[in-house]
C-alpha cells in the first residue's frame, strides 16, 4: 500500500518537471501533430494537465466569487446577473480576446499559448461552480450560522469549519459536470485558427482533430480510445474517491444507509506513511495557521470600525471599474457600427435556425429518453444492466465522436443542417435521460399500487402518475440540456474536415467562422444575440417551469 | 431575596420592528425592560409569534435591537463581547466535525493552544457523560446525545450566562426529562461556573420545574405580560398542589391574551405587566377546521366544559399546538374561555350536533360574522364579475399589519377556512382566489 503511494509521488514529480521544461521552452505555436498512436500517452498527459490547471483556477475563482457574492449585499444582484450572462456565452466567443492577450503577454514562451488554452477551458468550467458555491453559502441554516457567531469563529475558522464543508458536495458535483465540459471543448481549445494564425497545441484534442481532418479513421479510433480511457481513469481515481469522501459533508441528522465506496479512498485512508506525513507536517502547520488567525481575530475590538482609507480607495475602484466598463462599451459600439444590415440579417436568420435546431434536438431527446428512462427506473433488473452502458456512453465527450459521425453523414449524403441536430442530441440527451431515470426511481411505490388497484389505463397511468411525478426531474434535465445544446451548436454547425470547412446556416457556425476569420464585429454581435437568447429562454421558459416543479409537482409535502 | 443579587444583563426599552420607523413599521417586540440577575434560572414562555427567540438574539448580541439598548454589567453590548453561549433547539452541531472537534471549535476561536483545548474539552465531555464518544460524528448519535454535545460546546467556554433556545423540544419525552434533571444537578452542585441560565421554552411544566423566575410574553406585538418568582424549593414535585397551582396560573395568563394577568401565586416581586398596544388588525390563529371540530367534540364529550390544562395533558399536546385551536374556536364563537376553562357556547353545541354539510354551513356563517379577513375576501370576490382575484390583492392589505411570513400564514389559514366552509377557493397554480361556480362544481363532482 505504501509502495503504491510512493510510486505515485515520484511519478507526479517527473510529470511536473516535464511540463515545466515544455512550458518554459521556445514558443512553437503550430506544433506538427503526430498521428502515431505512440505519441498518445504524451498527448493525453498534456491534455490532462491543461484541464487540471484550468480546473484548479476555476475552483479558486469559483470559491472567491461565490464568497463575495454571498456576503457583499451591495454587489450581490450584479454579481449573480453577471454569472447568469457569462454562463450563457459560448466558450469560443472568449477565444480571440483571451488568445491575443496571452500571446502578447508572453510573446517568446510556449507559456502564452498554453495559458490561453487553459483560460479558454477555464471559461467553460467556472461559472456553474461559482454559482453552486454561492447558493450553498446562501442556504446555510440560520442556527448553524448563529452557532458559529456565538462560538466566535473568525472568518478563517468559519470558512474552513462551516462554509467550505457546507459547499463541498455541491462543488464536487459541479466539478464533475465542469470537467466533462472541459473534455467536450478540448478539441476547440487545443487547435484553432485565429485570423491568419494557426494555433496547435500538443494534446488529445488536437490529435483527434488532426486525425479527423486527414480522414484517418484508425488514428481517430486510437485517439477516441485513449480519451475514453483517460476519462474512465479519472472517474475511478478522482471522482469516485471524492464522492465517497464527501459523504461526510452531507448535512443530515441521521446517517444514511447507502454510502458510496471507493477502494482508492480506502488505500489513502489506511496508508501508514501518509498518516505519519500528515501528523508531522500538515496537522501542526494548519494548527499554527489556525491559531494565528484566531488570535488575531480575538484581539480585535468587537466592532472594529472600517479603516479610514478604505472609503476613498473603494471609490477609486468603483470609478476605475466604471471607466473600464464605459471604455469597453464604447469599443463594443465601435465594433457593432461596422456591421452592415445584411450581416445583421444573416445573424438573425442564423439565430432562428439554431433556435429551431436546439429545440428539435430537445424534443427528440425527450421523446426517446422519457419512455426509456421510465422503463429503466421502474425495473431494477433493467437498470442494473443499462446503468453502466449509459454511464459509459455519457462519459464520452460528444465532440470526440463528431468526426466519426460526420464521416458517416458525408457517406450517406446528409448535410450538416440535419447532422448538427444529431450532434447536439449526442451531447445533451444524457442529461435528460439520467434525470428521468432518477425521477422514475423516486416515484413512491404507493403511487404505482394505487394505479394498479384502480386499473388505470396506460394513458391515465402516464397522465396522472408518471409524468407529474418525473416533472421536476425532467425540467432539471431539459434546462441543462438546453444550455448544453446552445453551446454545442458552435462545434456542431461548423467543422474543419479534410482541409475544407463544412458549415450550415446557424448562429454557432457564424461564431466559429467569425473566430476563424478574425472578424470581431460579427463575433461580438452573434455572441450578444446568443447570450440574449439563452438568458431570455431561461427567464421566460425555464424559470417559470422550475417554479411550477418546485411547488405543484413536489413529492415531499 | 433574588433581587439582592446584582444584575448581569439589563435591557432598556428594547424594541424590534421591521421596516422604516417613519413608514408604518411592523412591530415584533414592543419596548421592553428586562433584567437577568446572577444566580437565577430565568424561563421565558410565550406563544409562537411572541418574539421569544428574537429577544434572546438581541440579548446575546446576535441581532441588533431596532431601538433601546442591552447592558452587560452596566456597559453597552456593542462595546464588548460578553462571554455567552447558546444551546440550540436544532443542536446546530457541525456535522463534518467529530464530537471533540465540535467542542473544541469555540476554544480554538478564542486562541487556546492544542493541549489546553484538549484538556478542557475532555473534561466537559466527561461532565456531560460523553466520554468515549470523542471521535464519533454527530450523525452517529441519538438526539439526546447530540444535545449533550450541544451542552458541552456551550459550557466549555465557561459562559457567564448560558442561553438555551427550546433545548429539549426536539427530544422525546423521556430523553428530555433525563437531560433536564442532569442539567439541574450540574447547576445545583455548581459543577459549571455559569452564573445565570436564560431558558426559552413553550413548555409550561418545564418552566415551572426548572426556573427561579418566569416571564410570560404576549404577542402582536411581543411584550412582557407577567414576570414572577417561583417560590418552590428544588427538586420540585410535579404533582404537588403548589406546582399545579403555578402551572394553572401560567395557563390562565396564556389563554387570556386580552386581560391583564392577576397576581402570581406567592409572587414576591412580580413587576407590573407592561401593556403593549393592541394590534389594529385582527389576527387569525393558525388552526385547521378539522382541529377545531375535533376539539369541540372532545369538549362536548366532557360535558361542555373543561380545563385547558387537562385537555392538553390528556391529548399530550404542547400548549403551542392547542392554543391556536382554542383561540380559533373562541374567535368563531363556538367556545368561551375564562380563567383557563373552555366552555361550549350554544353555537358550539349546535355545531357538534350537526352533520357534515350543516357543519360547513355553520362554520361559514360564523367565519363571516367574526373573522375580518374571511369577510373581506368574500366581499371582494363577490364584487367582481368573474369572482376571481389574485392573492397579491389581499397580500398588499395584510402587508401593512404583518410581517412577510405572517402575511403568508394568514392567507394560508384563510384559504383553509374558506375552502372548508365552501365560501371561496384558491388556485395555487395561478395564485388566485375565486368563488367556485355551480356549473364547474357539477362537472367536478
Amino acid at each position: 500500500m505504501d509502495f503504491l503511494v510512493f510510486a505515485t509521488v515520484f511519478a507526479a514529480f517527473y510529470g511536473v518537471l516535464t511540463i515545466a521544461h515544455y512550458w518554459l521552452g521556445q514558443a512553437t505555436p503550430a506544433t506538427e501533430i503526430s498521428r502515431s498512436p505512440w505519441s498518445l500517452p504524451r498527448y493525453a498527459f498534456y491534455s490532462v494537465v491543461r484541464i487540471a490547471v484550468a480546473y484548479f483556477l476555476s475552483l479558486i475563482f469559483a470559491v472567491a466569487y461565490g464568497y463575495v457574492a454571498a456576503y457583499n449585499l451591495k454587489l450581490q444582484p450584479y454579481m449573480v446577473a453577471v454569472l447568469d450572462i457569462l454562463q450563457s456565452i459560448p466558450v469560443l466567443s472568449f477565444l480571440p480576446g483571451v488568445m491575443l492577450a496571452m500571446v502578447a503577454l508572453f510573446p517568446a514562451k510556449q507559456l502564452g499559448v498554453e495559458l490561453g488554452s487553459i483560460i479558454l477551458i477555464f471559461t467553460g468550467q467556472v461559472w456553474n461552480m461559482a454559482f453552486s458555491f454561492y447558493s450553498s453559502l446562501r442556504s446555510i441554516p440560520r442556527e448553524l450560522r448563529e452557532a458559529a457567531a456565538i462560538c466566535r469563529l473568525g472568518r478563517w475558522q468559519r470558512f474552513f469549519q462551516l462554509e467550505l464543508p457546507f459547499g463541498t458536495i455541491g462543488l464536487i458535483w459541479n466539478s464533475i459536470v465542469s470537467v466533462a465540459g472541459g473534455w467536450f471543448f478540448l478539441m476547440a481549445c487545443e487547435m484553432f485558427v485565429l485570423g491568419k494564425r494557426d494555433f496547435r497545441l500538443p494534446g488529445l484534442g488536437s490529435y483527434l482533430q488532426t486525425a479527423a481532418s486527414d480522414g484517418d479513421t484508425s488514428s481517430m479510433l486510437w485517439g477516441l480510445a485513449a480519451m475514453i480511457g483517460v476519462i474512465l481513469l479519472i472517474d475511478q481515481l478522482v471522482w469516485r474517491p471524492l464522492i465517497a469522501w464527501s459523504s461526510k459533508f452531507k448535512f443530515e441528522q441521521v446517517e444514511s444507509a447507502h454510502v458510496g465506496r471507493s477502494p482508492l479512498l480506502h488505500i489513502l485512508r489506511n496508508s501508514r506513511a501518509l498518516q505519519v506525513f500528515r501528523e508531522r507536517t500538515v496537522a501542526p502547520l494548519s494548527e499554527r495557521i489556525d491559531l494565528w488567525f484566531a488570535r488575531r481575530e480575538a484581539n480585535r475590538a468587537p466592532a472594529a470600525p472600517l479603516p479610514p482609507w478604505l472609503k476613498p480607495v473603494s471609490w477609486v475602484v468603483v470609478v476605475a471599474a466604471a471607466a473600464g466598463v464605459l471604455y469597453g462599451l464604447s469599443g463594443v459600439v465601435g465594433l457593432l457600427r461596422g456591421i452592415t444590415l445584411s450581416q445583421l440579417r444573416e445573424v438573425l436568420i442564423g439565430a432562428g435556425a439554431t433556435f429551431l435546431r436546439v429545440n428539435v434536438s430537445l424534443l427528440i431527446a425527450a421523446a426517446w429518453t422519457i419512455p426509456a428512462g421510465v422503463a429503466i427506473g421502474f425495473h431494477p433488473k433493467l437498470a442494473r444492466i443499462a446503468q453502466p452502458f449509459t454511464q459509459l456512453a455519457a462519459s464520452v465527450p460528444a465532440t470526440a465522436l463528431f468526426p466519426v459521425l460526420l464521416l458517416a453523414l458525408v457517406r450517406m449524403g446528409g448535410g450538416l443542417g440535419i447532422g448538427s441536430i444529431l450532434l447536439m442530441l449526442l451531447g445533451t440527451q444524457w442529461y435528460v435521460l439520467f434525470n428521468v431515470i432518477a425521477g422514475a426511481t423516486a416515484i413512491p411505490s404507493d403511487f404505482k399500487e394505487v394505479a394498479n388497484l384502480f386499473h388505470f389505463s396506460r394513458m391515465d397511468r402516464w397522465r396522472i402518475v408518471i409524468l407529474p411525478a418525473i416533472f421536476p426531474y425532467l425540467v432539471t434535465g431539459m434546462v441543462t440540456a438546453s444550455g448544453g445544446a446552445w453551446n454545442a451548436s458552435i462545434v456542431a454547425e461548423y467543422f474543419h474536415f479534410r482541409d475544407k470547412v463544412m458549415a450550415t446556416v446557424g448562429l454557432g457556425a457564424q461564431i466559429s467562422a467569425a473566430t476563424d476569420s478574425g472578424s470581431f464585429g460579427t463575433l461580438l454581435l452573434a455572441t450578444i444575440v446568443m447570450a440574449t437568447l439563452v438568458v431570455c429562454m431561461n427567464r421566460l421558459v425555464w424559470r417559470p417551469l422550475y417554479r411550477l416543479a418546485e411547488t405543484k409537482y413536489r413529492l415531499d409535502t | 431575596m433574588k433581587s439582592l443579587n446584582h444584575a448581569i444583563i439589563e435591557a432598556r426599552k428594547l424594541e424590534k420592528f421591521y421596516g422604516d420607523p417613519g413608514d408604518n413599521p411592523i412591530q415584533v417586540i414592543a419596548p421592553t425592560d428586562l433584567t437577568v440577575y446572577a444566580g437565577e434560572i430565568l424561563a421565558v414562555l410565550g406563544p409562537s409569534g411572541s418574539g421569544k427567540s428574537t429577544l434572546l438574539r438581541m440579548l446575546t448580541g446576535l441581532s441588533k435591537p431596532s431601538a433601546g439598548e442591552v447592558l452587560w454589567h452596566g456597559k453597552p453590548l456593542g462595546a464588548q463581547a460578553p462571554n455567552v453561549s447558546i444551546v440550540f433547539q436544532s443542536f446546530a452541531l457541525f456535522p463534518w466535525l467529530t464530537v471533540l472537534e465540535n467542542v473544541e471549535a469555540p476554544l480554538k476561536a478564542r486562541g487556546f493552544g492544542e493541549v489546553d483545548r484538549r484538556k478542557r474539552s475532555l473534561k466537559i465531555l466527561e461532565t456531560v457523560g460523553l466520554d468515549g464518544f470523542e471521535t464519533a460524528y454527530p450523525k452517529e448519535l441519538s438526539g439526546g446525545m447530540k444535545q449533550r454535545v450541544g451542552f458541552a460546546r456551550a459550557m466549555v467556554v465557561e459562559p457567564e450566562v448560558l442561553f438555551m433556545d427550546e433545548p429539549f423540544s426536539a427530544l422525546d419525552v423521556l430523553t428530555a426529562e433525563n437531560l433536564r434533571s442532569e442539567l439541574m444537578e450540574l447547576w445545583a452542585n455548581k459543577s459549571i461556573p455559569t452564573r445565570a441560565v436564560y431558558l426559552v421554552t413553550h413548555n409550561i411544566e418545564e418552566a415551572v420545574l426548572l426556573a427561579d423566575r418566569i416571564i410570560v410574553l404576549g404577542k402582536n406585538p411581543g411584550r412582557i405580560r407577567t414576570d414572577f418568582h417561583v417560590g418552590l424549593a428544588q427538586p420540585r414535585d410535579r404533582n404537588s398542589p403548589p406546582f399545579v397551582h403555578y402551572v394553572d396560573f401560567v395557563y390562565k395568563v396564556l389563554t387570556q391574551p386580552e386581560t391583564a394577568p392577576a397576581e402570581a401565586p406567592d409572587a414576591e416581586a412580580a413587576e407590573a405587566p407592561v401593556d403593549g398596544k393592541r394590534a389594529r388588525f385582527q389576527m387569525m390563529p393558525h388552526a385547521r377546521p378539522g382541529g377545531i371540530g375535533g376539539m369541540l367534540e372532545i369538549l362536548a364529550d366532557r360535558g361542555g366544559h373543561d380545563d385547558i390544562y387537562h385537555i392538553a395533558d390528556d391529548l399530550s399536546f404542547e400548549i403551542d399546538d392547542l392554543l391556536p385551536i382554542v383561540e380559533a374556536s373562541a374567535l368563531l364563537g363556538f367556545v368561551k374561555v375564562s380563567e383557563g376553562d373552555v366552555e361550549l357556547t350554544p353555537e358550539g353545541h349546535a355545531f357538534v350536533d350537526a352533520d357534515i354539510a350543516e357543519r360547513k354551513e355553520q362554520f361559514g356563517a360564523a367565519a363571516l360574522d367574526h373573522v375580518a379577513l374571511i369577510r373581506q375576501i368574500k366581499r371582494a370576490l363577490d364584487s367582481k364579475s368573474n369572482r376571481t382575484l389574485p392573492d397579491e390583492f389581499f397580500h398588499d392589505t395584510l402587508d401593512e399589519h404583518f410581517s412577510e411570513q405572517e402575511t403568508v400564514d394568514q392567507l394560508q389559514t384563510a384559504v383553509h377556512w374558506g375552502r372548508y366552509a365552501g365560501l371561496f377557493d384558491y388556485d395555487a397554480g395561478t395564485r388566485k382566489f375565486y368563488i367556485p361556480q355551480p356549473n364547474i362544481e357539477a362537472v367536478r363532482d
